[in-house]
């Protein structure tokens, strides 16, 4: 079975720019992937493409074969949808079809735009990745349903919301040396305590921001590598999903995670690593109190310890296992579809030393991305590790 | 209910909400006792398409909670507003908290089913009321 190689990454800025199409946004980081990879456009096999709401914020469903045009190739493309994991899933489904030899050369990648849509309509998108009839209809909205998950979190194993506001500090910290996040300034743990509650107990700086953006990764098989003597030293060795129903109510934990421990063991085994061979994660912090849960769920922290990692300073640049160096959803951005393959292209970048907070880790050789979808009904774990 | 705007009825759903305003909220059980909610054909726990409706226990125990401040456009007029997961038994579900001050509401309280209505679009909306 062949290594899959990250040959070349390419993020746009992510933030507020309403009047940028979706197309527009992937053609720029599909433009930069190409650039970074040295793979010509001719040799893609596919491009997987993550987005997930389209139709509502552009009114344009079929996003695959648009997305291919943007990028100037000439391959099948599919868009892939899993609420805030879409891309997340592209990328699994990549790994796999170049593991399998079906495939050479895949364009992954995603993109959303959200900004246009406003507060309101971007809330009333997101709320459709729950479920419409038993939760939507009740009034449940995205930071209403992981505000029930960290009230059951502190009913569960305690905690309180300035353990949360660490992790937003930690995350906004992170940012300052990325000059694609949205957010590139430091806050303090006031700031996340006296922002205006959105959903209690999480406040406005406790969410992540509505966000456009895309990003682009070319994904080779490590016999395409060798041939074309590509600069590639960084492959994806272990990938993993898992599923969860649908409603919070219909689960059986309400702070925890089972989709992205599921997710996640596989994706070790698959690697041949564990948690404790992990130096650096990428993980989805759509809230505060989503990071938490993430870290449980991947072995990173105990269950019910999560919660004073960041506050602790095990996660944070100068921890043991440092977490979201990008700065995260929280502090970089979450434009949903483009965020599972933005989170690969971090970490590809982190383990290569190419990324500005590289030197925070500069003996690491094993990373992870871990994107959610929903309230985590969908998981994907991804672990890349330095090969060359 | 047809929906007044898309002209929309959810089988299963609307019946649900029907059946709870007149006082006969159910739920689904399956062949092996697993409890969910409708619509179903299938159990999602086992598979088994051995579907009845059974009465729903009169009351909940709310497991966790939430006051919105940022609502849906659908809840406009009615936040700030509390959603809670409550614990019926063999099912739970998400509803508002309505009928107490919403510094108020805790984990453990107990509540009964009480379908209520959006302020802002006026349609029905699962609610609970404490006991």
């Amino acid at each position: 079975m062949s290594n899959v190689r990250v040959a070349g990454v390419g993020l746009t800025p992510f933030g507020s720019t309403p009047e940028r199409t979706g197309r527009d946004l992937f053609a720029e980081a599909s433009i930069k992937a190409f650039e970074d990879s040295g793979v010509p456009r001719d040799d893609v096999d596919a491009l997987l493409y993550g987005n997930f709401m389209g139709e509502l914020s552009e009114h344009q469903g079929h996003q695959g074969p648009l997305m291919a045009e943007a990028a100037g190739i000439q391959a099948p493309a599919t868009r892939y949808e899993s609420a805030c994991a879409s891309s997340g899933a592209a990328v699994r489904d990549a790994v796999m079809r170049v593991r399998n030899g079906e495939d050479d050369v895949v364009l992954v990648g995603g993109a959303e735009r959200m900004t246009n849509l406003g507060t309101a309509g971007a809330t009333e998108s997101l709320a459709i990745a729950a479920d419409d009839l038993w939760e939507v209809r009740a009034g449940t909205t995205f930071p209403g349903a992981y505000a029930l998950m960290a009230q059951a979190y502190f009913d569960e194993f305690g905690g309180e919301h300035e353990d949360l506001a660490h992790i937003a500090v930690k995350n906004h910290e992170n940012a300052l040396t990325n000059d694609k996040a949205q957010y590139q300034r430091a806050i303090e743990v006031a700031d996340v305590l006296e922002a205006p509650q959105v959903s209690s107990p999480l406040g406005l700086y406790d969410a992540c921001p509505i966000s456009d953006g895309a990003a682009a990764v070319v994904l080779t098989s490590e016999e395409y590598a060798d041939e074309h003597d590509l600069e590639a030293p960084v492959a994806i060795t272990g990938t993993g999903q898992g599923g969860d129903r649908m409603a919070l109510h219909d689960r059986e934990h309400l702070a925890r995670s089972p989709a992205a421990r599921e997710a996640g063991a596989e994706a070790y085994a698959d690697a041949g690593v564990d948690a404790t061979d992990v130096d650096l994660a990428e993980v989805h912090d759509c809230f505060t109190i989503a990071e938490v849960l993430a870290l449980e769920a991947l072995d990173l922290e105990p269950i019910g310890e999560g919660i004073t990692a960041a506050r602790d300073g095990r996660t944070t640049a100068d921890g043991e296992t440092p977490i979201n160096l990008s700065g995260g959803l929280k502090a970089k951005g979450h434009p949903v579809g483009a965020t599972g393959a933005s989170q690969i292209a971090e970490v590809a970048k982190l383990l290569a030393g190419t990324h500005p907070n590289s030197s925070a880790v500069e003996e690491a050789t094993t990373g992870v991305a871990h994107n959610a979808g929903g309230t985590v009904a969908s998981a994907t774990v991804h672990v890349l590790e330095v090969v060359e | 209910m047809t929906d007044p705007e898309t002209g929309v009825q959810d089988a299963g759903f609307d019946d649900w909400l029907d059946a709870t305003e007149e006082g006969d909220a159910y739920y689904l059980e399956c062949a092996n006792g697993h409890g969910s909610l409708p619509p179903r054909r299938v159990c999602p726990d086992c598979g088994s398409t051995d579907l009845e409706e059974v009465p729903l226990p009169e009351t909940g125990v709310i497991e966790t909670f939430t006051v919105t401040h940022v609502p849906t456009p659908a809840f406009e007029d009615d936040a700030p507003y509390a959603t809670a997961v409550a614990d019926f038994g063999p099912v739970a579900l998400t509803g508002q908290v309505v009928g107490i001050d919403l510094d108020a509401i805790e984990t453990g309280l107990e509540v009964a089913l009480e379908i209520t209505v959006s302020e802002t679009t006026g349609k029905r909306v699962i609610g609970f009321s404490p006991v």
